[in-house]
């Protein structure tokens, strides 16, 4: 007993010291990119702390933290203090808890204490609704912004959070519907058994070309990054929800943020990119009870480097892509990707009830055919297009009168 | 303004394509600049100076407007005349010059003192263009630092040795005294 709690400590400390930095690197890495895009340098000056040695900026977290926890902690008087200093907590304890069961890396070998069973690396290893936790504790962090846009009493913060709360609901829709495919899959809603049922059917985004879209989309949306983060677009709402904090609680929504890109990215590398799993063999064979030294690191190493790039492609696209109006975000989110999870979840549903025989081959051509038509179908339908031109036929005598 | 006036010409906005409908393609597209960018950054093509390891270049340091310079003629004498022209064109009132007899033949007065509050200064260029003699000029000299106030009060002196330190690099309009042929 004392064993088990104890491996739960060391993973649950690992992992928390390792998101945090990661969380804090990848702010980093944000600036650089963001600069790299906009033909600039960005941070490369922040180095060892003393010395005068800079490796590219590396110091720069260290001093962004140190900054934020020496910054004044200021409480505007008119706000509702419990609700305003519990926000963030929520909000980032929310974040924290999603990881208890995304497992990050596969397992290592018992080779310490006189253990028998491998090492799973994850903190609560075979919980069998892995997928509906993460689910329901992403929700939960919505809470956060909420009582945060709330409890700041501030028009600005309360338009965040309005925003943010309609968005969330809206998207958690096709959210929901780009899991449930692969989940029916898979057979499970176990993370680690999602990830061995692609390691012997093939990844889910060859097989599921459309859920993998309205997956990533609503991932995108559910994360509040560009070009979905209208609940803080600074344009329009100052700072949003988090108008109000200042110190260190405005850094627990920001990591809290960056915690949800994160979170995305386990999901979408896991559950649609096979997680730890390369194909040619590289990675030791799935089915194996235990596994040695050399593919548990090469699986750990294969999983970091698919979640890398995929929050780089979440960094490239935020430069890449304008923001969308909130009537086309809600446009986007009902008429075209609901519409379109549910097309992809019938027919893969379809496929897995009757197309038990069918090869890999024919079963991706079906993912892919799918996903071909529903886009082009939903294009001529343009539910997204308004036309906002004048109407000349009609003479403005007419145009008064419908008014 | 009438809508169906035959003169009003109205331009529509264009019905989009099946590429522009279908969202994909020009996503791909705009995220092909700007992996452009990126890649070209990421091999070294920025436009960012990183200031104090690299001196930024100027590119005509002529016309630039930095700190300013008393020039000095074939003699070393100063150049100035003590007309006050400077004085009366800058705007921002930061020259201050005593003019006295001059102990030369070849004009009437010379400034005994010329200083120029360098802080006061918008580097506006007027002292120069009004110069007849272009005694005074502005040098490409942009990095201009002081610990005080006082410091940064430039004298006669201060001015002249402005001149002789930058003197080889940006050459001095005319020569001789009289002012531009």
């Amino acid at each position: 007993m004392t064993a088990i709690i104890l491996e739960a400590l060391i993973k649950i400390a690992l992992l928390i010291g390792g998101l945090m930095t990661a969380a804090a690197y990848f702010v980093l890495l944000e600036r650089r990119i963001a600069a790299w895009i906009q033909d600039r340098r960005g941070p490369n000056r922040v180095g060892m702390p003393l010395t005068k040695l800079r490796l590219f900026g590396l110091g720069q977290p260290l001093a962004d933290g140190v900054k934020f926890i020496f910054k004044e902690e200021y409480t505007p008087a008119h706000v509702n203090k419990v609700l305003f200093v519990a926000a963030p907590i929520l909000i980032l304890a929310a974040a924290l808890a999603a990881f208890a069961v995304i497992p990050f890396g596969s397992m290592i070998p018992p080779d310490w204490f006189g253990r028998t069973e491998p090492i799973k690396l994850v903190v609560a290893p075979g919980v069998d609704v892995g997928m509906i936790y993460v689910f329901a504790l992403s929700s939960i962090a919505v809470y956060g912004v909420i009582l945060g846009g709330w409890a700041s009493n501030n028009k600005y913060s309360f338009l965040g959070g309005l925003r943010s709360s309609a968005q969330l609901i809206a998207y958690e829709v096709p959210l929901g519907l780009g899991i449930l495919a692969v989940v029916v899959a898979a057979g499970s809603l176990d993370l680690e058994a999602i990830i061995h049922a692609q390691t012997t059917q093939g990844w889910c985004f060859l097989l599921q070309p459309l859920g993998f879209l309205v997956f990533v989309v609503a991932a995108f949306a559910e994360a509040a990054r560009l070009p979905f983060d209208l609940p803080e677009c600074e344009q329009e709402l100052v700072g949003g929800y988090h108008t109000e904090y200042s110190g260190i609680k405005l850094l627990l929504f920001l990591v809290a943020e960056f915690l949800h890109m994160i979170t995305a990215s386990f999901l979408i590398v896991i559950l649609f990119m096979g997680g730890w799993h390369l194909p040619w063999g590289l990675t030791g064979d799935p089915a194996a009870e235990s596994i040695g030294w050399v593919p548990a690191i090469v699986r750990i190493v294969a999983l970091a480097v698919k979640i890398i790039a995929v929050i780089v492609f979440f960094m490239v696209v935020r430069w890449s892509w304008p923001r969308f109006r909130f009537d086309q975000l809600m446009a986007l989110a009902w008429k075209v990707m609901l519409p379109l999870g549910v097309v992809n979840f019938v027919v893969m549903a379809t496929v897995e009830q009757f197309g038990g025989s069918l090869s890999t081959g024919v079963k991706m051509a079906i993912g892919w055919g799918t996903f071909v038509l529903s886009w082009v179908a939903i294009a001529a339908a343009g539910p997204l297009i308004a036309d906002n031109r004048a109407r000349h036929d009609l003479h403005p005598s007419q145009i008064d009168s419908q008014v | 303004m009438k809508t169906d006036d035959p003169e009003i010409t109205w331009v529509e906005e264009p019905e989009l394509g099946l590429a522009g409908k279908m969202y994909l393609p020009m996503f791909a597209q705009g995220l092909t600049t700007t992996f452009k960018h990126l890649k070209n950054s990421v091999a070294g093509k920025t436009v960012t100076v990183s200031y104090p390891e690299q001196e930024p270049q100027i590119d005509a340091p002529l016309i630039y407007r930095g700190v300013h310079r008393l020039n000095k003629d074939e003699q070393g004498r100063v150049k100035c005349v003590a007309c006050f022209l400077c004085a009366t064109a800058c705007p921002a009132h930061c020259i201050d010059i005593i003019g006295v007899e001059s102990p030369w033949e070849d004009r009437e007065k010379y400034p005994e003192s010329f200083t120029i509050d360098e802080l006061r200064c918008i580097y506006c260029g007027m002292c120069e263009e009004a110069c007849p003699v272009d005694a005074i000029e502005l040098t490409s000299l942009y990095n201009l630092t002081g610990r005080s106030r006082e410091e940064m009060v430039f004298d006669k002196e201060k001015l002249l040795s402005v001149f002789d330190e930058t003197k080889d690099r940006e050459p001095m309009q005319s020569a001789g005294l009289g002012g531009s042929p």
